[in-house]
């Protein structure tokens, strides 16, 4: 197998395209053995990632448009892999269950499947702006044809809605993407490149980087979806097919976090540290309001769809908290969350099929009585949706919150209350499907051998992970660390040291790039030149003074001491 | 000879027989075309002609990649033949291609007999050679007309279709305006700069007293006017749903690539060269001008049913998109107005050869209720309209996107971030009504049984002349249109893929116009 971050990317939808020439029954089985191909370079690259390493791996580098300082760089590294990975394992899991029943035009809908997983993974592994860009709109056009034709009554309105919202943040983002490779390079007299190791070479400007971070903000936001910026989710979620769904609010949710921290965070340090405090604001917002939502509908995968919303409220604030626990606290959770809304959805399906075929939670009920093993497995699904203790998904939320904390006290305080919604939402989603009185229309059955081959897996990862959730942790500690530090430089350092060794890290890597500080002149004062204060002989940057004449003195030789 | 007469022998220019190749493939070809077209034999008419008319096309292909690496002036200065005219006029040529397999076998040749109406197309096209090439002002009115009035008539050719004439009344009369400011203009800068050449006027313009004269800023605004009415830029964009709904389709098909290629590509030679050292002057009013055009074609696009109605306002904003490369006035901005505009012919073509093929299967084939569930009964017609309409919507991966990418990316080099900023906005509106396309096509399916429809009599259009019969006219898929549409189509993908040589060939032309600022 040659690792070859191509190979992989292009896989998925190759095998689509395949698919699509074959008759009968074969494309969908076709889709499955892609995304299997693909899942299976996933775990070799997360086995053979050298963690050691804060850069990139794997890396493609060539040039796709010369004339636009296009590249197509594609590289691995801490905060893309378990996202990685995340996407292929979701994407299996998801064209698995799409097995599962019959599809009109099977044909298209598996090679839709298939581009899409294509369009997620150059997303993640895109290492140059504008190819991140591309792919990050390509994500959206296989999920407007399989809304559209394959979506539930309401989809035309709703997947209107969805392409308007999203893609206007896209187009935002474009002319913020090609902004920064223009202003960067004229800044700095540098032919245009849009790759992102030479863009952080050349930065920005802070005026230049407000609006291009508000620009890809916005992007993003619509994405997750964040609060104010959801309103396409109500009606985008209720029309999807489920196994699409699954995916979009398991995984592409997830590549807008991944842009944060990829792109936002080290482009435009001086703009996020600025914008620190919006941004934790919309997102302690976002949880409530996503948590808040949750708790008052009744249709199951709305519910599901605010939660996710929530979540992501957690994800970002962990993003902005800018502090290195909480960069992997979001990492760890992108990954938790996306293993938990596969059965999660895949479990609102069997739901519904027990229900008569609704959705709405009223209409069910008591189903736990008749499906004993189904039930266990949602019990865990939801205690991992809480993040109970010992589920991986309270060790995210806890680097999140523990972030914050040392980042912004008040809005950590404010954050872990959503913790407790999470708890109100997820049991009483649980209790009332699956206790209560029994529904009117509800024939309740076990799970069939071919739903447990999706639905058992993907949870036994979910309990996998939260016993040993250090395995992600270590590959992510080093990069999570570099991609924030050229805000946390703007920003000054933390103010109180937690004794983990993850913020340590994160600590080092802007003292790293500071010049050494000079030797010590016996007797001479040292100040800021900038400020004309005194500071201690470390400093870098800080000028030797001679205590009686005002003059800066040179250390060259002893000659130059000053004389007590 | 007596010496009298000898001495009154004007000596005339020199004229370079290879550098004119093209143009001269292009007049003898349609002078045959016009000639075979006066047999009885129906097999010459009906295939001898539409193949005369290919072969002076490809022959004059053919002679514009010989010209390649060619840089002269011809005809003693009136014209230039550089890699912008041939890149241009390598666009004209597959467009003009393109209408020749769309018009053959369709109404519209039929109509108006097959000779005149090949001979009218390679007129025209032999007028947009001469219009992108043209290096003075002379030349370039000459070109001008050479190229519409072909076209009057063209537009008028399905005779039996009272939409047909009215639409070619509607383009005389609208483009003679047109033309008649662009004369009055260039009277205008000739009485400043005293001067017809290009060269000329940009050595006049050093004058500062030249610069700051009324004459000047009267003739710069008329040229600007006349060309906009050509274009189709907002506000004088008024005629081109009507004319598009109107014409025969192959013959829109024409007008939407060719036309406004030769109207974007004389604009870049006039400003960006000799109106260059004013820039001052026209680079404001044409970006306002810009951003006008994209906001109007775009919003006026969202409410139509009829596809050629939407896709002329579409090609109004996409004339708002490629005016902004001129305004950033650098070798960016012209590059990525050529890239532009090679991506706009292979969108558009595409997408009306799918107008062209359901219009031979249904008489309401322009409607877009026509085009529900396409996607199932007619993939190959489906797929390459869904391709354009993401391509001209600039969706990634299409040449739509990489195109739209080089316009912004020009407009911000060039200072101008806010139009750059209106691209973007255009964009957002333009999904409300090329998604809807896309939609319409895969989302419901075809309420009728996917049945080739031998179309009933459609009753909204009665013949103008007797003899008219709709049945008699429906056909079934041609296989020459549904060819031009995948070619196209995959072209649209081809292009978004992998722009690297069409970039090399936009920058090639770029070069062509020295004197711009990096």
């Amino acid at each position: 197998m040659t690792l070859h971050l191509s190979i992989m990317l292009w896989l998925p939808a190759a095998f689509g395209l395949l698919g699509a020439l074959l008759p009968g029954k074969l494309p969908a089985r076709v889709g499955v053995l892609g995304s299997l191909l693909a899942l299976a370079y996933g775990i070799t690259y997360v086995v053979d990632f050298d963690s050691g390493k804060a850069t990139l791996q794997y890396v493609t580098d060539e040039d796709w448009i010369k004339a636009l300082g296009i590249h197509y760089k594609l590289g691995l590294d801490g905060l893309n892999l378990f996202l990685v990975l995340l996407t292929t394992l979701l994407w299996f899991g998801a064209t698995l269950w799409a097995n599962l029943r019959d599809w009109d035009h099977p044909r298209t809908f598996f090679l839709w499947l298939g581009i899409a997983e294509t369009a997620v993974l150059g997303a993640l592994l895109a290492q140059d702006l504008a190819l991140f860009v591309v792919f990050f709109d390509l994500m959206l056009v296989p999920f407007f044809f399989i809304t559209v034709g394959w979506g539930g009554p309401d989809r035309v309105r709703a997947v209107t809605k969805l392409v308007i919202y999203t893609l206007v943040g896209s187009l935002l983002m474009l002319t913020a993407a090609v902004a920064t490779g223009v202003l960067s390079a004229q800044g700095s007299g540098d032919p245009i490149n849009f790759t992102f190791t030479a863009l952080q070479e050349m930065g920005l400007s802070e005026g230049s980087q407000k609006w291009i971070f508000l620009f890809f903000a916005a992007a993003f936001l619509v994405k997750m979806p964040a609060f104010p910026l959801h309103g396409w989710l109500p009606d985008g979620y209720s029309a999807m097919p489920l196994p699409a769904l699954a995916l979009f609010s398991g995984v592409l949710s997830k590549v807008a976090a991944y842009g944060f921290l990829r792109v936002s965070l080290p482009l435009f340090p001086d703009a996020a540290a600025d914008f620190q405090d919006l941004m934790l604001i919309i997102a302690v917002l976002t949880i409530f309001y996503g948590s808040a939502m949750a708790f008052t509908q009744t249709n199951a995968r709305l519910i599901l769809g605010y939660s996710s919303i929530a979540q992501l409220g957690f994800i970002t604030l962990g993003i902005f908290a800018i502090e290195g626990v909480g960069a992997q606290g979001a990492i760890l959770q992108s990954v938790n969350h996306g293993l938990v809304t596969l059965p999660a959805m895949f479990i609102v399906a069997l739901l519904a099929a027990r229900a008569g075929g609704s959705e709405d939670i009223r209409d069910m009920g008591g189903i736990a009585f008749k499906a004993p093993v189904l039930a266990v497995f949602f019990v865990i699904t939801t205690f991992a949706l809480l993040a109970m203790p010992g589920s991986s998904n309270f060790v995210g939320e806890f680097l999140i919150l523990l972030g914050v904390f040392k980042a912004k006290m008040a809005i950590a305080i404010i954050a872990s209350i959503g913790v407790v919604m999470a708890s109100v939402y997820a049991l009483r989603l649980f209790i009332r499907a699956m206790h209560n009185r029994v529904g009117v229309d509800v024939e309740s059955r076990d799970l069939r051998f071919a739903d447990a081959l999706v639905l058992i897996p993907v949870v036994l990862l979910i309990v996998a992970f939260g016993l040993y959730p250090q395995f992600a942790l270590e590959k992510s500690q080093k990069t999570a660390a570099v991609a924030i530090a050229p805000a946390r430089e703007v920003l000054g350092p933390v103010s109180g040291n937690y004794g983990l060794e993850e913020a340590k890290a994160a600590e080092e890597q802007p003292a790293a790039q500071q010049p050494a500080a000079q030797p010590t002149i016996p007797g001479a004062v040292y100040v800021d030149p900038q400020t004309g204060q005194q500071v201690d002989p470390g400093t870098a940057g800080a000028i030797a003074i001679d205590p009686q004449t005002g003059q800066p003195v040179q250390q060259s030789g002893a000659t130059n001491e000053v004389t007590p | 000879m007596t010496p009298l007469l000898a001495a009154a022998k004007i000596d005339g220019p020199e004229i370079d027989w290879a550098g004119l190749s093209p143009l001269i493939a292009l007049i003898g070809g349609s002078i045959l075309a016009l000639l075979l077209g006066l047999f009885r034999a129906r097999p010459v008419r009906e295939f001898l002609v539409p193949f005369v008319a290919l072969a002076a096309i490809g022959t004059a292909l053919g002679l514009t990649i010989w010209q390649w690496d060619e840089t002269k002036d011809l005809v003693a200065g009136a014209m230039r033949l550089d890699h912008l005219t041939l890149a241009l006029t390598g666009i004209f040529c597959v467009a003009g291609i393109a209408t020749v397999l769309l018009s053959w076998r369709h109404v519209a040749p039929r109509e108006s007999a097959h000779g005149e109406y090949y001979a009218l197309l390679l007129a025209s096209l032999a007028g947009m050679v001469l219009l992108v090439g043209a290096t003075d002002l002379v030349a370039l009115f000459i070109g001008l007309e050479l190229l519409s009035i072909p076209l009057y008539v063209l537009c008028a050719t399905e005779m039996r279709r009272e939409g047909s004439l009215e639409s070619g009344l509607k383009y005389l009369i609208i483009g003679s305006v047109g033309s008649a400011t662009l004369l009055f203009g260039s009277a205008f800068l000739y009485g400043a700069a005293g001067s017809t050449g290009f060269a000329d006027i940009v050595k006049a313009l050093g004058d500062q007293d030249i610069r700051d004269s009324a004459l000047l800023l009267t003739g710069v605004g008329l040229l600007v006017v006349g060309l906009a009415f050509k274009a189709s830029v907002a506000p004088f964009h008024m005629w081109t749903p009507d004319v598009y709904e109107g014409a025969p389709t192959p013959v829109t098909a024409f007008m939407a690539v060719a036309t406004k290629a030769a109207a974007i590509g004389i604009t870049i030679r006039l400003f960006d060269v000799a109106l260059l050292p004013v820039s001052d002057i026209w680079q404001p009013a044409l970006a306002i001008l810009a951003a006008i055009t994209i906001v109007v074609g775009n919003v006026g696009a969202l409410g139509q049913s009829s596809l050629k109605r939407m896709l002329a306002y579409s090609g109004v904003a996409q004339a708002g998109y490629l005016l902004a490369g001129i305004v950033a006035a650098t070798r960016g901005g012209v590059e990525a107005t050529v890239f532009y505009l090679a991506a706009y012919t292979v969108m558009n073509l595409a997408a009306f050869a799918v107008i062209t093929a359901q219009q031979g299967l249904r008489p309401d084939g322009d409607d877009l209720g026509a085009y529900r569930g396409l996607g199932v009964e007619r993939p190959l017609l489906a797929w390459p309209l869904t391709l354009a309409m993401l391509g001209l919507a600039g969706f990634p991966l299409t040449a739509g996107f990489i195109g739209k990418f080089a316009l912004i990316q020009a407009s911000v080099e060039g200072g101008y971030t806010w139009l750059g900023v209106f691209i973007v906005i255009g964009s957002m509106i333009s999904l409300g009504y090329y998604l809807k396309v896309v939609a319409t096509m895969w989302m419901t399916e075809s309420p009728e049984p996917a049945a080739p429809a031998p179309a009933g009599i459609n009753p909204g259009t009665p013949p103008v002349l007797a003899g008219g019969s709709p049945e008699a006219d429906a056909q079934g898929l041609r296989w020459e249109v549904a060819c031009v549409a995948v070619v196209f189509g995959a072209l649209t993908l081809a292009i978004g893929v992998y722009p690297q040589p069409l970039f090399e060939l936009a920058s090639d032309a770029a070069g062509a116009i020295a004197g711009l600022l990096s």
